[in-house]
């Protein structure tokens, strides 16, 4: 058997491409986690005055400002990787079948992860929009409600006023609903990808990964619900 | 029993195919699914016409030489066969068959349901092997060998190579092959020595051959005649990053 020379480099082989997939997908379950720990603080149901607190740290934290820098290359290179994966996945049967029934042999989300990635990325755009760019690049937003210059608002407020809209609200549960899809086959089949798969550990990955892409989107999802019909004041 | 077979016709691997309809009576229950296309075949060479051309060998599940995607699914209906071991009895009577030959770029068609499947040939021409140098054989109990990992290693070996896993994956990906023969020689102790070559050496191969890329649907493995496990797919990565990171 030849020697290791002339073999490919890790990420250019189609199960290095899959492992960046896994590796940044596991990156960003990791931020979901924190993003939806610092906006749970709403729940406190104090006005506010907690999550604003957690809004300006997230905005000034010289470390959770770096992260912020990573977190964009993640969701990029997830981005392109899928894109790239796909494009030569679509070239590997161009006679299709006349007569399929995949749902015999494979669940309907994991079959589409493309569609359900694009209509998450489609809500982030609209997301960022939404918050992250006015609390980044304007000085529309106050730290709290005591140094509030006029014209300025809180996070919260900001938060309260674009959920008024009840369109705006079910965008983000419906963004929510295929974001818990994506989880529920992505959690898991990072680590198969990555080959972390144990008799003894892989039924309870499965069972964290379900549950995981259970509990945070509808937490996520009850956020502008909760806001949109007044329960969090 | 009657049936409608709507069977897809290709004169070679140039021509474009079609599905062509025929009907078939008098099928007994009790037939293997390749029976009833040999009794379609006698009838068909009665009337003049050209038989459907499809691959077949041992009949009895372990060659993987039958195909045939019937129905939608590779091998058929039912769960752990190959399409020798499917029986008429597993249909309804009147019921129409879609038969197709499994369908990837990489197992280009030869004519109506034949593929050329020698991808999977020079993959393991790369690397799926144990080098062995001439002389005495020792001792088997030379070598102590796990009983656990032999079963892992009997199980990935039972592979028969038949390409279900290709055609039953959205992106027509050879992963579940490749790692069960990756993984047949990465457990057992002589096939360790080589184990970091041969897995760069056939997941590039993989690659070269145009199979697509694995999404974890598990498609393959329900697909499977063989029960090949998606463990397999896992063990394959592990083996590959860390062959070409050492």
């Amino acid at each position: 058997m030849n020697k290791k020379s002339g073999t490919k480099s890790l990420f250019s082989t189609l199960i290095g491409k899959k492992m960046l997939m896994g590796l940044t997908g596991l990156f960003l379950i990791t931020f979901l986690v924190v993003h939806c720990g610092i906006n749970a603080l709403i729940f406190f149901n104090d006005g506010g005055e907690l999550f604003n607190k957690g809004a300006e740290f997230m905005g000034t934290n010289l470390l959770i400002r770096t992260m912020e820098i990573v977190l964009f290359l993640g969701i990029i290179a997830h981005i392109v990787d899928a894109l790239l994966l796909t494009l030569s996945n679509n070239k590997t049967r161009i006679v299709k079948y006349a007569h399929q029934k995949p749902n015999a042999n494979s669940k309907w989300y994991s079959r589409w992860m493309g569609l359900l990635g694009t209509l998450i990325l489609m809500f982030l755009i609209i997301h960022l929009k939404h918050f992250w760019v006015i609390s980044r690049f304007t000085d529309h937003i106050a730290h709290s409600e005591l140094d509030k210059l006029p014209g300025q608002e809180t996070m919260f407020a900001e938060m309260k006023e674009i959920f008024e809209n009840p369109m705006v609200v079910l965008l983000y549960v419906a963004a929510m609903v295929s974001l818990a899809y994506h989880l529920m086959h992505g959690f898991q089949s990072a680590f198969q990808t990555m080959g972390w798969n144990h008799p003894k550990y892989t039924p309870a990955i499965k069972k964290i990964g379900f549950w995981f892409s259970i509990i945070i989107p509808f937490v996520f999802a009850l956020m502008p619900i909760a806001l949109h019909l007044g329960i969090i004041k | 029993m009657k049936f409608n077979l709507k069977i897809w016709r290709q004169k070679n691997a140039q021509a474009a195919g079609k599905m062509v309809d025929y009907t078939i009576e008098n099928i007994n229950a009790d037939m293997s699914f390749l029976e009833m296309m040999d009794v379609l075949n006698e009838q068909l060479i009665r009337k003049g016409d050209e038989p459907v051309a499809f691959d077949h060998d041992c009949r009895e599940g372990i060659c993987g030489m039958c195909s045939m995607h019937i129905n939608g699914r590779p091998h058929g209906p039912l769960r752990g066969t190959t399409t020798c071991q499917l029986y008429m009895r597993n249909f309804t009577d009147g019921e129409t068959i879609f038969i197709e030959p499994f369908r990837a770029n990489s197992f280009p068609i030869i004519r109506d349901l034949v593929v050329d499947r020698s991808a999977f040939d020079r993959i393991m021409q790369v690397g799926g092997f144990v080098s062995v140098n001439t002389g005495q054989v020792q001792d088997a109990n030379n070598i102590p060998v796990n009983k656990a990992d032999a079963d892992l290693a009997m199980d990935a070996a039972s592979c028969i190579g038949c390409g279900a896993c290709v055609a039953a994956c959205k992106n027509a990906s050879a992963s579940l092959f490749v790692s069960a023969k990756i993984s047949q020689y990465a457990l057992l102790p002589q096939g360790r020595i080589e184990a970091q070559e041969r897995v760069l050496a056939m997941v590039n191969q993989m690659d070269e051959e145009g199979f697509g890329s694995c999404t974890n649907t598990g498609a393959c493995e329900a697909e499977c005649p063989k029960g090949i496990s998606l463990t397999n797919i896992a063990r394959m990565n592990r083996e590959y990053y860390v062959a070409s990171i050492s």
